[in-house]
């Protein structure tokens, strides 16, 4: 069959837990408690809930990667074809969120041998796989190609091929697709879609959004955050009895779409301008010439409107918008404030001293950990204020105020570094509300956000854009283009004859 | 191109094992290490440099790679001239700075002989994939597979954690931290880095660990690591020029056994 390549394990696995219970070393709640369920072979299963209901516990768990004693306790039993998951290493395959971190070796070919080698195949066999593996995930590259080369998709169909050629009769999805743009989305889901062909593999995902997967799986299992199983059956009528439910607590329900903020237009003059990019070149690092995004950009960032900048992977959004942020120098051209912006310290925000910037561009960075410098929440959210050299007092009433608005406050003494991905998401954007710039610069805010975070943080931008300022965003996400973008800023690549990347063109489109 | 993919033209010494370049590099290191006279290293050098042509490396690759070598020797060397321990005519002095014949031939001996155990050190291992030699130790010499391979990962780590550092430095400016100090700037941002590379590392452990690594089962290697009469033939050349160099200090009457 041409799907699955002769990757098909002898048999699917079957999972069964009896009142299992998972409590990490150090924490006072167990992170899964008194799960009880039994997935037949071949089955596949879409596992959803709540932030902090445990999912990713449960997974790691089915993986047998969530250690022995000292990592936590376990009470009850999960098992995969009656065995602890640990003694079962190679009936599992286990795919992760983040693609940067889990590619094992530089070449292609010998990431996806990685598994095989562990786990003792034969090196003619292990070839063989590693050819079907890559067939199956749709990877048409040579074997020694680099493996830092490639794009965010293509890593996860890397790893997807990795745990394939392990012949798993259990596959662990871990939201494999949640940091990746549309088209690497659909390159993964579809890659599963065929590396799975045949229904004989069991599957288990986790995903917020449930269109993604739902075609694809014929069981949900929904766990309640308080315990236990919430929902369990067929997708179609668990998805309908359940989809309030699971819409409140953030999870992405087709036919739910999430509430619109108002926007009130007409709060700002023609000409409002904050910053003007004229004949714009872009690029990082020493040698322009290697590493040049983009050319001859044109355009206007204007007071109270939200700017979007979209456009494929590699095209160099993100360094035109950290160009845009003062962060980065133009390469060619210019990148001038206006006085409206400026208030007096020159043109260029580049040369503007790091203080400076803070009263007037604030940037919300892709990764919310590079952004953070203090231990605790308070701590973090004081930084900028105190950098204005605002009194104590006030710097206070700041950070108190966002806390609050953000949903910070039961978290005031928690390390940044600690907080689930919603919560590290309003801390970055609070972080930089402390200072109240006129421009907000964001790159992805609402990447792998679930749909309760998304809300709030579109909700959030709304209200600073009906108050004046400006939002420039990098984004991928269609629905946050349309719930707030006044201009799009397509950058389109230019690629010489032989498709290699030349740089990018700007195409402003007025929404 | 990258850390753990570096660009390696193809020529004869690519193909040798790495753990064959190891083991020669090893041999003449050592050898050179026993004395510190000026002919022992000056012989070893002079055929080094004939070997240099047949290393496939490109004069500019060449100059590049040992670049650091031409800075430190001479260093080495003068420092030696200038501060080394006095013995013989006494050829210059200034305050408590002074040249004699001893120190003169000890900084010229030195730097020799840094040179001598550096270039093909640094010429080996430019022809090497960090990968092949990965394979090398695992399988020619045996070494714990997780220790090998858990290096090789970490090493492509290295890559991710370059634009790690790069992003908290512009995250630091757009905090309105990034006018203090350099150096207190730079503790800052490392101790971050430390923080991510940690995290990083776990992560992918628990990657590496999903898929078998660590278990109880023997390992395969998919990539075979041979180790012939080439490999062979390199070691016994590191041992002939090591052999060449010391016999001919030896006849000459300049040996310094440093251990004697």
């Amino acid at each position: 069959m041409a799907g699955t390549n002769g990757l098909a394990p002898a048999a699917g696995a079957r999972v069964s837990a009896r009142g299992w219970s998972w409590r990490h070393a150090g924490r006072l709640r167990p992170a899964v408690s008194e799960l009880s369920f039994d997935i037949a072979p071949g089955e596949r299963v879409l596992l959803l809930g709540a932030s902090g209901a445990g999912k990713s516990t449960l997974l790691s768990g089915l993986a047998g990667v969530l250690g022995g004693d000292e990592e936590g306790d376990q009470t009850g039993e999960l098992l995969v074809d009656g065995r602890h998951p640990a003694e079962a290493r190679g009936r599992i395959g286990f795919v992760l969120q983040d693609p940067d971190s889990q590619v094992v070796l530089a070449r292609v070919g010998d990431d996806v041998a990685f598994g095989c080698e562990n786990l003792g195949v034969p090196r003619e066999e292990t070839w063989r796989r590693v050819g079907s593996a890559l067939a199956a995930v749709g990877l048409d590259l040579p074997l020694d190609h680099p493996s830092s080369s490639l794009s965010g998709g293509q890593k996860q169909r890397l790893a997807l091929a990795g745990a394939l050629a392990m012949k798993p009769g259990l596959l662990l999805l871990d939201e494999p697709t949640a940091n990746l743009d549309p088209q690497g989305v659909e390159e993964v889901r579809d890659a599963v879609a065929r590396a799975l062909s045949d229904w004989t593999t069991t599957l288990v995902v986790i995903e917020h959004r449930v269109s993604v997967w739902r075609d694809l799986v014929n069981r949900v299992i929904i766990l309640d955050a308080a315990g236990g199983v919430l929902a369990d059956g067929d997708p179609e009528r668990v998805l309908k009895v359940e989809a309030v439910r699971l819409a409140a607590v953030g999870v992405w329900v087709p036919g739910i779409p999430p509430a619109l903020p108002e926007r009130r237009p007409g709060t700002t003059r023609a000409g409002d301008a904050l910053l003007m990019a004229h004949d714009l070149g872009i690029g990082r690092g020493r040698k322009p010439r290697e590493t040049e995004a983009g050319a001859g950009i044109e355009l206007s960032v204007d007071a109270g409107l939200a700017t979007a900048i979209t456009g494929v992977n590699g095209a160099g959004k993100s360094t035109l918008a950290l160009t845009l942020a003062g962060l980065l120098p133009p390469i060619s051209g210019s990148v001038d404030a206006t006085e409206l912006l400026a208030a007096g310290i020159g043109a260029h925000p580049h040369a503007w001293k790091s203080r400076h910037l803070l009263t007037r561009i604030g940037t919300v960075f892709q990764n919310p950990e590079h952004q953070f410098l203090a231990g605790t929440v308070r701590a973090e959210l004081a930084i900028g204020p105190r950098a204005l050299g605002l009194r104590q007092r006030d710097i206070d009433e700041r950070v108190d105020e966002l806390l609050h608005r953000l949903r910070l406050d039961t978290l005031a003494g928690a390390n940044p570094f600690t907080l689930s991905g919603g919560e590290k998401r309003r801390l970055s954007v609070a972080t930089v509300l402390a200072t109240a710039p006129r421009l907000l610069v964001l790159d992805e805010p609402t990447f792998g956000q679930d749909s309760r975070t998304w809300q709030e943080l579109v909700a959030l931008l709304a209200e600073l854009l009906n108050d004046g300022s400006s939002v420039v965003a990098v984004t991928h996400d269609a629905d946050f283009v349309d719930a707030l973008a006044d201009v799009e800023v397509r950058l389109e690549p230019r690629l010489s004859a032989g498709a290699a990347f030349l740089g990018a063109d700007a195409v402003v489109m007025a929404r | 191109m990258s850390v753990v993919t570096p660009f390696i033209a193809a020529s004869p010494i690519a193909r040798i094992n790495p753990v064959a370049k190891l083991l020669a590099a090893v041999t003449l290191s050592v050898a050179l290490l026993l004395s510190i006279d000026w002919i022992s290293a000056a012989v070893a050098l002079g055929i080094e440099a004939l070997l240099l042509f047949w290393a496939g490396l490109s004069p500019r690759m060449l100059a590049l790679r040992t670049a650091p070598l031409w800075v430190a020797a001479p260093l080495a060397g003068l420092t030696t001239v200038l501060y080394g321990r006095d013995s013989g005519a006494t050829l210059w002095q200034f305050g408590f700075v002074s040249v004699t014949e001893g120190s003169l031939t000890l900084g010229v001996a030195i730097a020799l002989r840094i040179l001598a155990i550096g270039l093909p050190g640094i010429v080996l291992f430019a022809t090497t994939d960090p990968t092949d030699l990965a394979d090398g130790l695992g399988q020619v010499l045996r070494l714990p597979a997780r220790f090998v391979l858990g290096g090789l990962a970490a090493l492509r780590l290295v890559g991710v954690l370059i634009d790690d550092w790069r992003q908290l430095a512009y995250a630091r400016r757009a905090r309105g931290v990034g006018d203090r100090g350099r150096v207190r700037r730079f503790g800052g941002q490392a101790f971050a880095l430390l923080v991510i590379a940690v995290r990083r590392g776990s992560k992918l452990a628990t990657a590496m660990e999903a898929k078998g690594f660590g278990s109880d089962i023997p390992r395969t290697w998919a990539r075979p690591s041979p180790f012939g009469a080439r490999e062979v033939v390199l070691i016994g050349i590191g041992v002939a020029v090591a052999a060449i160099a010391i016999s001919v200090a030896v006849a000459l009457g300049s040996w310094e056994f440093v251990l004697a």
